[in-house]
């Protein structure tokens, strides 16, 4: 069956819409950080990394990177005018404490209640990392996620309850999906928007959670 | 008269006894003390417990430590990296005893032990995996997990100018663990590029007073590389 689907970028850019003016924004290792791509002109935010930076800029040009000043992905990146460093435990603060608005993550899965996997598939063998994924996932003002509606081979990876280790219980507020917005509410998972041409019923098929319109 | 500066990193590091508990500041690379974990190689020290964000790089540095075998665990928050060979194959020998720690909460414990705090709560990994074993609160109705502070004999850090009180300042992202590291250990050991005559650091910009920091060993100054992801969620 083909259907709809938002490019990854066409995400980035529907993730980047909820961003307001002013904000301080915690974007996520992987598909996340192209949100930064997506702002739409005039409106300023501060980004913030866990490794100590807030008011971060885009990546430098090739031949200027400097390997102090990286992001949480480990890879350089420049510092606006504004900018400021930090040490760990102030970083973490600034998440935990409540002061970022926004954190855009990745994700296995997500749960009805919101609940979130994103650390470890829980495979034997696998050697679990988890980094700074559980102090972003409850901290942030709104946790936002922006993944995949369903896996490589087909399975919803909105569910009724994770089946993966948890990152975070009932942290997430928003689902950005390839297929459409869905945000947690204490009814259920609420679909605020669809990819044109999907209708609501081909979006519950694959979405192992009752939708509510 | 106060003078924490020490010929070399070897002497810096001449009294780490095996089974000590060592701190090693950095993030990927931005901020590793490699000379410091250098002489620490060449010191000999073994029974190592080793408190850092990751799990080493490549073959150098904390990765080598790893591979000479002279780490029985390591307390971090990412070890998988795309170059941490050394360790996954120690971990997966069972040879290598792994604490995984919530990064904040990582930072938080090291904070707590070095600003006197027995414990704090914690949101941060209320209900996972993480969390099993350790005591719970609801606080103002949402959950916390009670949390001990990390102290340690011994922390390596890096910084980019010091003097002979210990005063420090960083380089942009490379400060990361290094202010609360050296707050955490009983012998704080910072290399530094620069060492500058007391009273030449603006005392407003002052991020790691001396108190905190017992020796300091100039190094040279080095080019550094991070390590990236293997895979990230």
């Amino acid at each position: 069956m083909s259907m709809n689907k938002w490019t990854k970028d066409q995400m980035a850019a529907r993730v980047a819409q909820d961003i307001k003016d002013g904000a301080v924004v915690n974007l996520g290792i992987g598909m996340p950080t192209l949100v930064a791509n997506h702002l739409p002109a005039g409106r300023e935010v501060m980004m913030h990394s866990e490794n100590g930076v807030i008011g971060m800029g885009p990546a430098p040009p090739e031949g200027e990177e400097d390997y102090d000043l990286i992001n949480a992905g480990k890879q350089p990146v420049t510092l606006l005018p504004g900018g400021a460093f930090f040490h760990h435990a102030d970083s973490f603060a600034m998440m935990r404490g409540g002061h970022l608005d926004v954190c855009v993550l990745g994700a296995f899965q997500v749960s009805a209640k919101g609940d979130l996997a994103n650390w470890h598939t829980g495979a034997p063998g696998a050697i679990p990392a988890v980094g700074g994924a559980m102090d972003l996932a409850i901290g942030a003002k709104r946790t936002f996620v922006m993944m995949e509606h369903t896996t490589k081979t087909g399975e919803p990876k909105i569910v009724a309850q994770c089946s993966y280790p948890l990152t975070g219980v009932a942290c997430v507020s928003r689902i950005y999906t390839d297929l459409g917005v869905l945000d947690i509410t204490p009814e259920g998972v609420k679909v605020v928007e669809i990819v044109p041409g999907l209708s609501f019923e081909a979006l519950q098929a694959v979405t192992a959670a009752p939708l509510i319109r | 008269m106060i003078d924490k500066i020490v010929p070399s990193a070897a002497a810096a590091l001449a009294d780490v006894p095996d089974g000590a508990t060592v701190m090693i500041g950095g993030f990927g690379t931005a901020g590793l003390p490699n000379e410091l974990t250098d002489a620490l190689l060449a010191q000999g020290a073994t029974g190592l417990t080793i408190v850092n964000n990751n799990a080493g790089n490549g073959d150098t540095g904390l990765a080598a430590l790893i591979g000479a075998g002279r780490v029985r665990k390591i307390i971090c928050s990412f070890p998988r990296q795309a170059d941490s060979w050394h360790f996954d194959r120690a971990y997966r020998a069972g040879t290598l005893e792994l604490e995984l720690v919530p990064q904040g909460n990582l930072a938080e414990r090291i904070r707590a032990a070095g600003a006197g705090i027995g414990g704090f709560f914690t949101p941060t990994g209320y209900g996972t995996e993480l969390a099993k074993g350790k005591e719970t609160r609801l606080i103002d109705g949402r959950g916390h997990v009670l949390e001990s502070p990390i102290h340690a004999d011994f922390a390596l850090i890096k910084a980019e100018r010091g003097d002979r009180w210990g005063n420090l300042v960083y380089r942009m992202t490379a400060r990361n663990f290094g202010p609360v590291m050296a707050m955490a250990a009983r012998v704080t050991v910072a290399s530094v590029h620069e060492l500058v005559q007391l009273g030449s650091l603006d005392p407003e910009a002052v991020v790691t007073p001396g108190l905190f920091v017992q020796r300091v060993v100039q190094v040279p100054r080095s080019s550094t590389a991070a390590g990236g992801f293997r895979s990230a969620a």
